[in-house]
């Protein structure tokens, strides 16, 4: 194996320069004013203590909101459909898992373009309401909106963990606790459910940093003045031009999101073994 | 032997196109040691499994205190399983585990507590409620899949080959273990093994399967000195068979000689076939035996030597603790209740 190890470096390398480097300076950026000059460094808090301020807090707040809301619509439809399918014989459940990923394959702009067609107020959807005689329903620039985009697209990220962990679940222990008087309820509860729990946990960590991190979706279908945390780093970078606060921002949301799975890895069986 | 507890009255059951049962009738009693032996694939695992309720039968009954249970749902059965590879609980300690059932039935927690720390004595694991069943070795996640098993006071306990995953020390000190178990809690136990030695040491009956049918039922002394055809001879430890004619009541005829045998009730001048178990055939001197022969060969093993004798007819498979040379002419001797006789197998 000793053999092998040089060809690690230039993996070593780029991940240096693409990952390390670039993180440094958003640290860097983070705790100095000045613009995008690094020239003339001057250390200041104040990019922090900006976060603080109604306005920004109130995005975090409603960004957290619809991560969360995004979450929890993604587990109850993704459970029950990660079920189903480990339900069936191993070559039908490849394809369906297939099946699943199918919308991933499309261009996500491509998506949430399609989702404007859909719910806008002349849309198909209105169209359709209209024409059976009822009023129709404003659902662009809506969370209804935003929150449909986001589960649209994340519902694979929490059905795949989910199903994998349904599928490696030895038989015999559900049999067991048939045997021991357990019935189908009693047995998923009980049983099932808490076997998938490292998929489950999986499948919220990761959908959640998705939906709050996202930018794209609540632009389109959140409209200009809906702001996520994802819409407010993309602004101070492109439209403001306040880098140190963008930076303050992304560094504070890498330090959620990393207390986060901290977290949700503790509550994880899996990793608490030798506890 | 007690009453009728389990009753299989012409189980089949069919995988698809393959007919894994080919109707088995069994009776099984109360208090009663019952191996189910027979090689992989068999059977035996699925009518364990039938008895269980997690296979149903395609026809038949299974009846269980004469109440018709085939349709049944496991967690409606008075029977509990040691599954093969214990299935415990990994998120659950040894306590939990073994509450699980109970739990289950909300029985109260004193009660719970009381009952657990009982079963635990009787399998030797007093003082590991709080361990991990992760992180026991493979004897202990036993002990505890027995207790789980046993702390539902089932009538019957269903074992499908409990010790195959235990290294042979191990295995014997269990075999010990669980006769003990099963005597003192009183209860059927059905075991299932493709272990003959652990068959014929444990059991009060011995039921050899094949290919989805029953080959023979008894004691393990009958199955052992009365197997009833060739493939329970050959199954239950090593035999030499070979092909006679029964000339009449305890008289066989075979390799050019006749025999005064045991044996009776076949029909005069009937082909039949004769087991010569291997520690029943002595070597003598040539003048003073019917059948001849010269050593082959000869391996050490261990208490006892495995000798081939090459005769007219055929080669014989001796075990003495006696040497013999190599090319050694011998005579080969046997009273006539060493020689069993069986009714011929249709292939």
């Amino acid at each position: 194996m000793k053999y092998f190890r040089n060809l690690v470096k230039p993996y070593i390398i780029w991940s240096f320069l693409m990952i390390v480097v670039p993180l440094l300076l958003i640290v860097l950026y983070s705790v100095t004013t000045g613009g995008n000059s690094l020239v003339n460094i001057q250390f200041t808090l104040d990019n922090f203590g900006k976060i603080a301020e109604p306005i920004y807090l109130a995005v975090f707040i409603r960004s957290f909101k619809i991560g969360l809301i995004t979450v929890l619509i993604c587990f109850f439809m993704g459970y029950p459909l990660a079920y189903m399918i480990a339900r069936f014989s191993e070559k039908v459940q490849s394809v369906l898992i297939l099946v699943v990923t199918i919308p991933m394959w499309i261009n996500m702009l491509l998506r949430t373009y399609a989702w404007i067609s859909l719910l806008s107020d002349n849309g198909i959807i209105n169209s359709f309401l209209v024409s059976l005689g009822f009023e129709p329903v404003t659902m662009m620039y809506t969370d209804f909106a935003v929150a449909v985009g986001l589960v649209c697209d994340f519902l694979p990220f929490m059905v795949i963990p989910i199903h994998t962990s349904l599928s490696k679940i030895d038989k015999s222990l559900i049999e067991a606790a048939y045997d021991l008087g357990a019935n189908r309820v009693q047995t998923f509860f009980r049983v099932v459910f808490k076997l998938s729990l490292p998929g489950v946990i999986n499948g919220v960590i990761m959908t959640f940093l998705l939906a709050i991190s996202s930018f794209v979706i609540p632009k389109l279908l959140g409209g200009g003045q809906y702001m996520l945390i994802g819409n407010l780093i993309e602004n101070q970078f492109i439209s403001v031009g306040d880098w140190n606060f963008g930076s303050a921002i992304s560094l504070l949301l890498a330090v959620v999101i990393l207390f986060l799975i901290h977290l949700m890895k503790k509550m994880d069986p899996d990793e608490t073994e030798e506890g | 032997m007690g009453n009728k507890i389990i009753e299989l009255k012409g189980v089949t059951k069919n995988f698809g196109e393959q007919q894994v049962l080919k109707g088995i009738d069994l009776n099984i009693y109360e208090n009663e040691f019952l191996t189910l032996l027979g090689p992989s694939g068999c059977g035996k695992t699925t009518t364990l499994r039938i008895i269980a309720g997690f296979d149903e039968p395609s026809q038949g009954q299974v009846l269980f205190n004469g109440i018709e249970i085939s349709k049944l749902p496991p967690y409606k059965r008075e029977v509990n399983t040691v599954f093969q590879k214990y299935a415990l609980f990994p998120f659950l300690n040894v306590y939990d585990n073994v509450a699980f059932g109970l739990n289950i039935k909300k029985v109260d927690k004193s009660i719970i507590a009381q009952k657990v720390s009982k079963v635990l004595k009787l399998v030797g694991l007093e003082g590991f409620e709080k361990r991990d069943v992760t992180l026991l070795s493979g004897g202990q996640q036993q002990r505890v899949a027995i207790a789980r098993a046993l702390v539902n006071e089932p009538k019957v306990l269903l074992l499908d080959e409990p010790l195959g995953a235990l290294d042979a020390k191990l295995r014997k000190e269990m075999q010990i273990e669980l006769k003990k178990i099963q005597k003192e809690v009183g209860i059927t136990f059905i075991f299932v093994t493709h272990d003959q030695e652990e068959a014929l040491s444990m059991s009060d009956t011995v039921v050899v399967m094949n290919e989805g049918i029953i080959q023979q039922i008894g004691t393990p002394v009958d199955i052992y000195n009365e197997p009833e055809n060739r493939f329970v001879a050959d199954f239950i430890g090593e035999s030499n068979i070979i092909e006679a004619v029964m000339l009449r009541d305890c008289l066989v005829q075979f390799d050019g000689f006749q025999f005064e045998c045991v044996d009776k009730g076949f029909k005069d001048e009937e082909e039949v076939e004769v087991v010569l178990r291997p520690e029943d055939i002595d070597i003598v001197k040539p003048e003073n035996a019917k059948i001849t022969g010269v050593v082959k060969s000869l391996v050490f093993k261990g208490v006892h030597h495995e000798i081939v004798v090459q005769t007219k007819y055929r080669d014989y498979l001796i075990h003495t603790t006696d040497y013999f040379e190599v090319g050694l002419a011998v005579g080969l001797s046997f009273g006539p209740e060493d020689i069993h006789v069986m009714y011929k197998m249709d292939y």
